[in-house]
């Protein structure tokens, strides 16, 4: 059809709607992003992304870090019911210690200790292998370490003296 | 009333009228929206979950809180551990308070709205606590309804989120069925597990695994015959959760109950 | 806070980080789209299908839909959380989610009747020009007015009856690819909801029909409301004027034109009111029939916690008192508008309960979360997410009526359509 036809003005409009989002995609979309290694129904994203995740910062460090330096405390808890515990349970993550002090606030509390050792009637369920008390019954008033030495929990904590704590 | 002209030409422009927007779906090239259905690297991560070995302590929730800087006490978690209470009369109880962050420390299920409910410990047949997380699905649904490509399943199978990238429509929300992902408290923005993939990249395992006193969680990589999660899954009786969604779930669970939501 | 927890009551167990997360915005959302929907479909049966009696009502509705098109998008907007960025969905849309070609058919959809709007008007915006040229001397809002007509004319001041038939073949293409359009548009909101398999309410193929359906019973209903009260006002201002211009229509001749399109507009909303209800109802018996794994859940969802708001707000008061007030011979204008605004009413409660109703339980099937909308805006996101949010949404097509219809007027505009 001719063009000077009134009838295709509207077109022009859309056309230029058409146009402004085209140029923009290409001034705002990174050229990383696209069809990835899943496809595009999965993998359809901004690749910089993956890299972005990977350089996130590792909070915990786990035992074995700990172990290079704490030789003593390792071997302390090492044959113990809680060698299993990583230190970092307790202590609170690494981060960069002993460069950074955000880490390691220990975490003595009583709070922490029932995780665990809360009583639980399930009878066959692994949770009731473990020693377990009635928090409200036992000692409620003390924090557990006062008699329990948490690196081995069979002996009692050389920092108290368990005659302190009243029933 | 239309005579059969009109109706074709009526016809015509519906028709038209209808392909006009599919049109847009063109601007594809189809060979490129081939999905590799199933990826050819050398890794691929999955998770097992030992429930028998699970005594709720709550140390793989506090970890990843931290690990993940996720608000710690914000009611939101990228993995969670539930309790099931399952007493004679067949009746199932089940909570999560907190998500498990703080332990189970009370024997009352936590009900929330409908408060807390005590049961008599000899009405109990039996119970467990059953680890959850992000299930890096092999058909991810949350991947799929995204409409812009913020979120999406690296070569490893791990489903992320482009924090930089997403509108927050809270599509992907709504499309798992395991309810793994919510928004950050901080960054509002659609979030969850990364199976800490900052981690694995590093040779390391996820908090959550190191955080567990009892081996109850454990990440592996599938397409390594050696991997001890690789021989499990291979060898023991595992089951996935709900499998009838054909999401795929790459999260496997031993010792798993017809109980487990 | 975490997004949803200042709305949402958890009762037994629910996943953690379950929440009502598509609230009242989401609940608009569908309910908007429909409207724009309904109005252009109602506009297309004239200018496509040739229902002379609706000639009157046509390009009311047409402009309606107009004004209703960007309110369509704005509970969108409002509900995003990271709203800046929508414009993404344009950028790098990914076609598997069923939310991505929202952006291109929204684009499509309201050119298409700007468009319409455009060719229907142009007539009237180049006399406008013509006239307003004319005139030796113009106040400052008359050279505003010139300015602005001449800006919508395009420069196509072609009257000739060539141009102007070309005008109307125009119209009736655009309208015919409208109706398309339209119902892919909002029949593809209910695709965003029936798609979901991760939510056992929403998961139904007949979503998209349902709420295509339901759309434009909405629509209409809307329109006619709309018409009403337009009609009211105009009798008012006419029965001032008569007094200096005996020509305007009296009273009487206007209530007698209004009640003549009131009636047959009506007959088309319950044609499709009868539908929308067929397919509501055979969803329901299906899933009672079938009864697979999650009707449990659903059963005490839908016949126990959200009995007064199904049966009683949505199939009752929405739909079974406005089909015996309108089933009941003798229409009067004013029990159609009370069976109107009981038909929004219906198709409200129904986007709500599809919404809120399909959030009411937990993905575990073993707990139920309950909604209360925020009615207080004390945060920001308690205005967008609450009440004053959403009557922002329902007011705005209002105010856009208003000021396109002083530009575009819908009343005593000479065409040849």
């Amino acid at each position: 059809m001719h063009l000077k036809n009134h009838v295709w003005r509207p077109l022009y409009i859309v056309l230029a709607i058409v146009g402004g989002i085209l140029l923009t995609r290409t001034l705002l979309v990174p050229g990383d992003f696209g069809i990835h290694e899943r496809g595009y129904m999965y993998g359809w994203h901004r690749k910089s992304n993956e890299a972005e995740w990977k350089a996130y910062r590792v909070k915990y460090k786990t035992a074995k870090v700990c172990a290079e330096c704490h030789k003593d405390k390792y071997n302390d808890i090492k044959d113990s019911p809680h060698a299993s515990i990583s230190c970092e349970n307790c202590h609170g993550p690494n981060y960069d210690h002993p460069k950074d002090p955000l880490g390691l606030k220990i975490d003595r509390s009583r709070a922490l200790c029932i995780r665990c050792h809360a009583y639980m009637p399930y009878k066959d369920n692994i949770r009731a292998k473990i020693p377990g008390i009635d928090p409200l019954l036992h000692y409620p008033q003390a924090e557990c370490v006062m008699c329990h030495y948490p690196h081995n929990p069979t002996k009692p904590n050389p920092k108290y003296n368990r005659r302190e704590v009243k029933p | 009333m239309i005579n059969r002209r009109e109706f074709c030409k009526k016809a015509v422009i519906i028709v038209g009228g209808i392909a006009l927007p599919l049109s847009a779906l063109e601007v594809f090239n189809p060979k490129r929206l081939l999905a590799e259905k199933d990826g050819n690297g050398k890794v691929r991560w999955v998770f097992l979950v030992d429930v028998h070995k699970c005594v709720g302590c709550g140390f793989c929730v506090k970890a990843c809180k931290i690990e993940n800087e996720v608000t710690y006490d914000a009611n939101v978690t990228r993995t969670w551990v539930e309790r099931y209470v399952v007493t004679k009369d067949g009746r199932v109880n089940i909570d999560s308070p907190k998500g498990g962050r703080d332990g189970f420390t009370t024997q009352k299920i936590d009900q929330a709205s409908a408060g807390l409910k005590e049961i008599n410990p000899g009405e109990i047949a039996k119970a467990f606590f059953v680890p959850k997380l992000c299930n890096h699905c092999e058909n991810p649904p949350c991947v799929q309804v995204c409409p812009v490509g913020a979120t999406y399943q690296t070569q490893e199978g791990v489903v992320l989120v482009d924090r930089s990238w997403c509108i927050g429509c809270g599509y992907c929300v709504m499309g798992c069925p395991y309810g793994v992902r919510y928004f950050h408290p901080e960054l509002h923005v659609a979030e969850k597990c990364t199976l800490c993939y900052h981690r694995l990249c590093k040779g390391m395992v996820s908090a959550c695994v190191d955080a567990c006193p009892f081996g109850a969680r454990l990440v592996g990589n599938i397409r390594d015959p050696n991997d001890p999660v690789t021989r499990i899954i291979a060898t023991e009786q595992v089951n996935v959760l709900k499998e009838e969604f054909g999401t795929k779930p790459q999260v496997f669970y031993l010792g798993s109950s017809m109980e487990v939501k | 806070m975490v997004h949803g927890e200042a709305w949402t009551l958890k009762e037994f167990f629910v996943y953690p980080n379950e929440y009502i997360y598509w609230s009242i915005q989401i609940v608009m959302y569908p309910f908007m789209t429909g409207l724009v929907a309904g109005a252009f479909v109602l506009s297309s049966l004239y200018h496509v299908f040739g229902v002379k009696q609706l000639k009157e009502i046509a390009r009311f509705s047409l402009v309606f839909s107009l004004a209703l098109l960007p309110v369509a998008m704005m509970p969108l907007m409002l509900h995003l959380q990271q709203p800046q960025r929508g414009i993404y969905v344009m950028m790098t849309p990914h076609f598997t989610s069923a939310i991505a070609a929202f952006g291109i058919v929204f684009t499509t959809y309201g050119l298409i009747v700007a468009s319409e709007i455009w060719f229907v008007y142009r007539q009237f915006i180049v006399e406008t020009v013509l006239e307003l040229r004319a005139r030796q001397q113009r106040s400052a809002v008359e050279s505003a007015r010139l300015i602005l007509y001449s800006l919508l004319s395009m420069g196509a001041m072609d009257l000739s009856p060539e141009a102007l038939h070309k005008d109307e073949r125009a119209v009736a293409i655009l309208a015919g690819t409208g109706i398309p359009v339209a119902c892919f548009l909002h029949g593809y909101a209910g695709f965003i909801f029936g798609s979901v398999k991760a939510n056992a309410l929403w998961m139904t193929p007949l979503m998209p029909v349902i709420f295509i359906c339901s759309a434009i019973v909405s629509g209409i209903a809307l329109c006619i409301v709309t018409y009403i009260i337009t009609m009211e006002i105009r009798k008012r201002i006419f029965a001032r004027n008569r007094r200096n211009n005996p020509g305007l229509p009296s009273t009487e001749e206007l209530k007698s034109a209004e009640i003549k399109v009131v009636t047959i507009t009506v007959k088309y909303l319950v044609m499709f009111l009868v539908l929308a209800i067929t397919l509501e109802l055979l969803d329901l018996i299906f899933r009672t029939y079938t009864a697979v794994k999650s009707w449990d859940i659903l059963r005490s969802v839908i016949y126990e916690r959200d009995f007064f708001k199904i049966f009683i707000l949505q199939y009752g008061l929405g739909n079974l008192v406005p089909f015996i007030i309108f089933l009941r011979p003798g229409l009067t204008i004013r029990r159609a508008l009370i069976g109107t605004l009981l038909v929004l009413l219906g198709v409200f409660m129904m986007r709500w309960n599809v919404v809120i109703g399909g959030q009411a339980f937990s993905a575990s099937f073993s707990g139920f979360m309950e909604y209360h909308l925020p009615i207080w805006p004390s945060s920001v996101e308690l205005f967008k997410e609450g009440l004053f949010g959403a009557l922002a949404v329902i007011t705005t097509p209002f105010v856009l009526f208003f000021l396109v219809t002083r530009v575009l007027p819908v009343f005593g505009v000479q065409d040849s359509h």
